[in-house]
């Protein structure tokens, strides 16, 4: 089957999309895939994890960390590519450059936007963060006329505001 | 206690086909993997580590609104098949519970709110998997539940959480937000015209992922999809939950197109193939549990489709549910060969469908002679 966009070249690449709720699908060479942004899947979890980290490793520089085993729980680097789960919450940290990579890869991007989180006794600086997040998801729900949703807002504002000393 | 069967109908609100486009949409679930700061998480632990764990979750959720009425579970010391049964109506995973409720570890926990819209699975493969699950599509309101579920014990229970990374998981495909949104989907008229492939393919261009009935390696038995956010970090909750609904709205377009078109190609064949389905199950004498989802599919379709009436979309999710191997067991009191089961199962629906639907009871059998 030749290129639906140049017509000259093989298509290699099968591209479905949902476009103006309608399915289409369209056959490229690599050359016009690329153009178009399409890239072989490479970075989505479509196979399982472990054989992705398998390759991890041996694509990317060699990370600057040294630390392999995490202090707190004794979890390898080794460990974690054999399983593809981490050990506790420390290994995170222990891990950081290799995860980092890794979250680009698997879930397009390695920073937190969601929800942040407020612990038991947060400090001042914690609940003004989180104010002024609960701030603008209300805005949110008010201009999509989710009421329901920002009067539970709402609530977790005052309930902040509430428990500052 | 040890045994779940005094509990009833317990943890199946989700079924009631309530809520939009329930004839369509079986259940919408939105889970939030949480861990506590300062433990290794959940498969890394000590046997007591763990039941501690489960000790402070069962303290922090009788301090909250959500929780404190609800009904809480040692799952570990439940015995197999009620544990085979909460995995039947989709309450717990099989990591929690292992293969038919075999294998379980110490600590592991089940904590279903009252009114059975929120919960929370204990000593998972993270310490928290809160749960918000509703019938229908509802993926706002249950992302709201188990968002209010998440302030209560995050109150109480100090979370591991990262500036940069998020919520910290055991496995890091949930790393982030800790959302999985997902949606069970019945899809036959995409099967039917041989769509289904297609549309698959284009949720996966799409950041989303489908799997079978019963979640994670599952195989697709009667036409039902789950279909959920592939990654968890990046985006805020808000946009996952967003983007999963629109799409599903989408394939809920497709379906609806490709059941016109069965309709205007083939009614004869349509019709007929619904008829048959409602007539085997109304009369069958043994069955197994594979057959029933499927033809369960083509009464599901004929009720949606007002070719079939006088039937209800609970009646058709309770079969789905009662009429699994563990439940058939609990309701007979004793262990069943395959063969019995299979019998026992043709008994139940029958008696089901016997109580409900349009045609005169015409055999003379009420479905009692092989109790």
């Amino acid at each position: 089957m030749l290129c639906e966009n140049c017509g000259q070249n093989e298509a290699v690449i099968h591209v479905t999309q949902i476009v103006d709720h309608q399915l289409g699908t369209f056959h490229l060479c690599e050359t016009c895939a690329a153009e178009k942004g399409f890239e072989p899947e490479q970075g989505s979890a479509g196979f399982p994890l472990t054989d992705f980290l398998a390759q991890m490793g041996q694509e990317s520089p060699r990370p600057r960390t040294t630390a392999v085993t995490c202090e707190f729980c004794g979890h390898t680097l080794k460990d974690f590519k054999r399983t593809g789960r981490l050990g506790c919450s420390h290994c995170y940290v222990t891990f950081e450059e290799h995860l980092r990579s890794l979250f680009r890869r698997l879930h397009g991007g390695a920073q937190h936007v969601g929800k942040v989180y407020l612990p038991p006794d947060p400090s001042e600086a914690e609940r003004h963060q989180q104010l002024s997040r609960l701030r603008r998801k209300l805005d949110v729900a008010v201009g999509k006329e989710d009421f329901e949703r920002a009067a539970q807002i709402r609530d977790q504002i005052r309930q902040l505001e509430g428990t500052r000393n | 206690m040890r045994d779940v069967s005094e509990l009833g109908d317990f943890g199946l609100s989700w079924l009631e086909g309530s809520g939009p486009h329930a004839d369509v949409v079986l259940s919408t679930r939105v889970r939030l993997a949480r861990n506590l700061q300062g433990h290794p998480f959940s498969p890394r632990m000590q046997d007591d580590e763990r039941r501690r764990i489960l000790d402070s979750v069962q303290t922090a959720a009788r301090q909250g609104s959500l929780l404190r009425d609800g009904v809480s579970l040692d799952v570990s010391a439940l015995v197999p098949l009620s544990r085979q049964v909460l995995l039947e109506r989709h309450l717990v995973s099989r990591e929690l519970v292992g293969e038919g409720g075999r294998e379980t570890r110490a600590g592991a926990g089940l904590i279903i709110g009252p009114e059975e819209l929120v919960g929370v699975m204990v000593n998972e493969e993270d310490h928290l998997r809160l749960q918000g699950l509703m019938s229908g599509l509802r993926l706002r309101e249950a992302y709201a539940a188990v968002d209010v579920l998440d302030e209560e014990l995050g109150r109480e229970l100090p979370m591991a959480f990262h500036h940069e990374f998020g919520f910290l998981t055991s496995c890091p495909t949930n790393v982030g937000t800790g959302l999985r949104a997902s949606i069970l989907i019945h899809l036959p008229g995409l099967v039917l015209t041989k769509e289904i492939g297609r549309v698959l393919q284009g949720i996966g261009q799409v950041g989303l992922t489908f799997r079978g009935l019963y979640g994670e390696g599952s195989e697709v038995v009667g036409n039902f999809f789950q279909i959920s956010n592939q990654t968890t970090l990046g985006k805020p909750e808000e946009d996952l939950i967003d983007h999963l609904h629109k799409i599903v709205q989408q394939v809920i377009q497709y379906e609806t197109h490709a059941r016109g078109v069965l309709m205007r190609e083939a009614p004869a064949v349509i019709e007929d193939k619904i008829w048959r389905a409602y007539g085997l199950l109304r009369y069958a004498r043994s069955i197994s549990f594979q057959e029933v989802m499927n033809l369960l599919s083509g009464v599901r379709l004929g009720v949606s489709m007002k070719l079939l009436s006088g039937l209800s979309v609970y009646t058709l999710n309770k079969i789905m549910i009662y009429a699994q191997p563990a439940h058939l067991e609990q309701a007979a009191g004793r262990p069943l060969s395959e063969a019995e089961s299979d019998v026992h199962r043709a008994a139940y629906v029958r008696r089901i469908l016997g109580g409900e639907g349009e045609l005169p009871d015409t055999s003379g059998d009420d479905g009692s002679e092989v109790e």
